[in-house]
């Protein structure tokens, strides 16, 4: 076991675990924000460089900070570590240059995008940014990629996370996705405009963390705040059939996996259930979804409702002027 | 004239050959360690010797070696890089091309020293002509008996392969060089763990210069002792530079460490000073991504006294008024030079490398680039300065790999002690515009 303080709060951790891990166990308050880390993928995180967190403690044995700021998602905690999280400034700063970074050829397109309202870049920049950007260059561009039928790239949004990557590479069978050139040239690929085919394919989709990815079968049907998540699940063959339905009105128009509190996927479906399986009466509800911060969909719609047998699905209705409670 | 322990034959003709490069000497090291020394007799040498890596970093090789884990029945390799891409370094180029059999011999004594099954030589792509120079040299060896099965009666099996890389800078740093080697995108990894525990394919690996290799042999030839004989203090040993500029004698030269830097640019031995009778204005010393100095710091030292070509000299003063040994890539330039032009050419240069993974490089280097390529266009303002400090302030430490120091620091530097020349650069913009416009697919096309 190995203890750590994180931003003055203390924890008793297995040795193994990440600073990362060790900080979400404390709490939201604590924990640094995430662009590339996904808890369910291995050998994600330490490319997007938002999770940097300063060691002023190495450990109780070697007391001596570490001279940069390091990965949280990649390091592992040592007894007696002290970190700085939001009480360092040199996080803060550094942080702040990441998102600059970030944004800088970010095509700033969130009112098309379908992934505004849940894309974690936007809340990133709401919460570690600047106001202003300090550029006036051309930004990247790159030409939209069709991966088939069911899923859209759209490199110019991409910031280059290699969640997707991972995907493809752990829980699909062939390798079918990688990135090609290099620098600020590079860019995820299927070998060459290949379409993805194989059966779990749209995980890529729950994993971008922005707009670069994208659910053809819901692009531009809705804004994410006029629909309203609700649990489901079925009985499938290929994966656990526990997902997100994505309503508006009587109407699904979106299965997604089920995601944490961190926006990152619990369980990866499989394409049947996410593409194919698009009426209530293919689908036991099981309730409201729990809403995490990474959604413009407030969890207070749902307070009243009860969940279970006696969830009833009109009862959901999206948060209006007229219809909200106003407490 | 200064010691030379790797190019002490270099003049010798035919030595690219296995004939004459054993009349001379060659392949003692190898007899010498697996017939009458033990792996770690060879190991205890190198420490020794005070051997320090010759890529770049310094590292003390004998440390590193101790490094390497030795778990039973797991392969271990000794890797090699000579992926030689830094900007103004061409000393591993020059030795290879010339005495191929030191690398090789190097190869084999030090694979020896960590119970090697294979080394590995990973040559950068457009060294080309050299890669058929280091098959002919480990042919020949093999076929003295010096590599393969059982060398020299001993018990001991080391095959040696070239390995030829596809032209990339960021595949000089080791883990992306192991990428690589594995048939891989040549991406740095994150570290730990380190190669020493899992390098390539998972194995303990340790990965050395080229000149780091070949140094072993004079090292094990004459004992450890001898070698941290020359140099000065923690310096110990010769260090190859590849010298380049507005220099009149420009070229690769072995210097004893310790040298003063003055005596390395004006003597007659080495650079025979500066061109034209132009005066000093500023030197890269270590490769392009130390920082620049101008001519009054890099003679001397903070305290006054004269700077050394040494690593604790050049970097005495720390980044403020220092910078590093680096690579050896002295870089010379006279009073014509515009250090912000040959900024920019460093900018470009490491904007095309970064390998894309992590976000601070990536975006970075591109940005900075464009900036300083405004600023020479005419088009630069005060705040533009600012911002490039801004932005190599950014990327500096936040990176996976080196690259985005690398990046940083000749940015870092030159703003700081050549601050006025970017100035004059934005007050003069009106000299200096040209029209910039944008061609059909929206690339900035300057007339």
């Amino acid at each position: 076991m190995a203890k750590v303080t994180i931003d003055g709060k203390t924890i008793e951790v297995a040795d193994g675990t990440t600073i990362l891990q060790a900080a979400r166990m404390i709490g939201p308050d604590v924990a640094p924000p995430t662009m590339c880390y996904h808890s369910k993928l291995k050998t994600s995180g330490g490319y997007c460089r938002t999770c940097l967190v300063e060691v002023t403690k190495g450990s109780e044995k070697d007391p001596r900070p570490m001279p940069k700021l390091v990965a949280s998602c990649r390091t592992n905690v040592m007894d007696g570590m002290e970190v700085g999280n939001l009480t360092s400034p040199k996080v803060i700063e550094a942080r702040k240059g990441v998102v600059e970074f970030l944004l800088l050829n970010h095509p700033l397109d969130c009112p098309i995008c379908d992934q505004a309202g849940e894309c974690h870049l936007q809340d990133l920049g709401y919460e570690h940014g600047s106001a202003k950007t300090r550029t006036d260059f051309e930004r990247r561009t790159f030409e939209k990629i069709s991966l088939g039928d069911k899923i859209q790239l759209h490199m110019t949004r991409c910031i280059l996370c290699y969640r997707c990557v991972k995907v493809a590479d752990q829980i699909t069978d062939n390798r079918v996705h990688g990135v090609l050139n290099r620098g600020d040239h590079s860019e995820i690929s299927t070998y060459i405009e290949n379409v993805i085919d194989n059966d779990f394919s749209g995980n890529v989709i729950d994993v971008c963390p922005v707009g670069a990815l994208t659910d053809k079968t819901f692009r531009f049907k809705s804004r994410v705040w006029f629909t309203k998540p609700v649990c489901a699940h079925r009985n499938c063959d290929k994966c656990s059939g526990k997902v997100h339905l994505w309503y508006k009105g009587e109407e699904v128009l979106r299965v997604t996996g089920r995601k944490d509190q961190w926006g990152e996927v619990e369980e990866f479906i499989c394409n049947t259930c996410r593409f194919d399986k698009k009426k209530t009466s293919d689908w036991e509800i099981d309730g409201p979804a729990p809403v995490n911060r990474h959604s413009v969909i407030s969890a207070n719609h749902y307070q009243t409702l009860k969940m279970g047998s006696e969830f009833k699905l009109n009862d959901v209705k999206p948060l209006s002027i007229t219809e909200g409670e106003g407490s | 004239m200064g010691k030379k322990l790797l190019l002490a034959y270099d003049h010798v003709p035919g030595i690219k050959g296995f004939e004459v490069y054993r009349a001379n000497g060659g392949y003692k090291s190898v007899e010498k360690a697996v017939k009458t020394m033990s792996p770690d007799a060879v190991v205890e040498e190198v420490k020794k010797s005070g051997l320090r890596g010759r890529g770049g970093a310094g590292f003390p090789t004998g440390m590193k070696w101790s490094f390497l884990a030795k778990p039973e029945g797991v392969a271990r390799y000794l890797v090699c890089n000579a992926d030689e891409s830094e900007p103004g370094t061409f000393k591993d180029r020059y030795l290879m091309s010339r005495i191929p059999h030191i690398l090789v011999e190097g190869m084999i004594t030090s694979g020896f020293a960590l119970g090697a099954t294979a080394g590995y030589i990973y040559i950068r792509g457009e060294y080309f002509y050299i890669v058929s120079i280091l098959e002919k040299a480990i042919e020949e060896a093999y076929a003295n008996g010096f590599l393969g099965k059982n060398i020299l009666g001993s018990g001991f099996n080391y095959d040696l392969y070239v390995h030829v890389g596809a032209g990339a800078y960021i595949c000089g740093e080791e883990t992306a060089l192991l990428e690589s080697l594995e048939g891989k995108r040549g991406n740095p990894r994150i570290k730990p763990p380190f190669p020493a525990i899992a390098g390539l394919y998972g194995c303990p690996t340790v990965v050395n210069n080229v000149e780091t290799i070949a140094a072993v042999v004079p090292i094990i030839n004459d004992g450890g002792e001898a070698y941290a004989a020359v140099g000065i203090g923690k310096s110990a040993g010769t260090k190859l530079i590849s010298a380049s500029g507005h220099i009149n004698k420009p070229g690769v030269y072995e210097i004893e460490m310790g040298i003063t830097v003055e005596d390395f640019i004006y003597s007659d031995e080495y650079c025979g000073g500066i061109k034209n009778g132009k005066k000093l204005k500023a030197v890269v010393a270590g490769g392009s991504s130390v920082p620049i100095l101008p001519a009054d710091k890099i003679l001397t030292t903070p305290s006054g006294e004269k700077r050394l070509m040494s690593y604790e000299s050049l970097a005495d003063g720390g980044f403020a008024s220092g910078t590093m040994l680096g690579s050896g890539g002295f870089i010379v330039m006279d009073e014509t030079a515009s250090v912000v032009e040959n900024l920019h050419t460093f900018a470009r240069f490491y904007h095309h490398e970064s390998c894309g993974q992590c976000s601070p490089c990536r975006e970075g280097t591109g940005w900075m680039e464009k900036i300083l390529h405004k600023i020479l266009d005419g088009h630069g303002t005060m705040e533009d300065i600012e911002l490039l400090w801004e932005i190599q302030s950014k990327i500096e430490g936040n990176t996976i790999c080196p690259l985005g120091d690398a990046a940083a620091w000749p940015v870092a530097s030159a703003i700081r002690h050549f601050r006025s020349e970017f100035e004059e650069y934005v007050k003069n913009s009106n000299n200096l515009k040209k029209v910039r416009h944008y061609d059909s697919v929206n690339q900035l096309v300057s007339a």
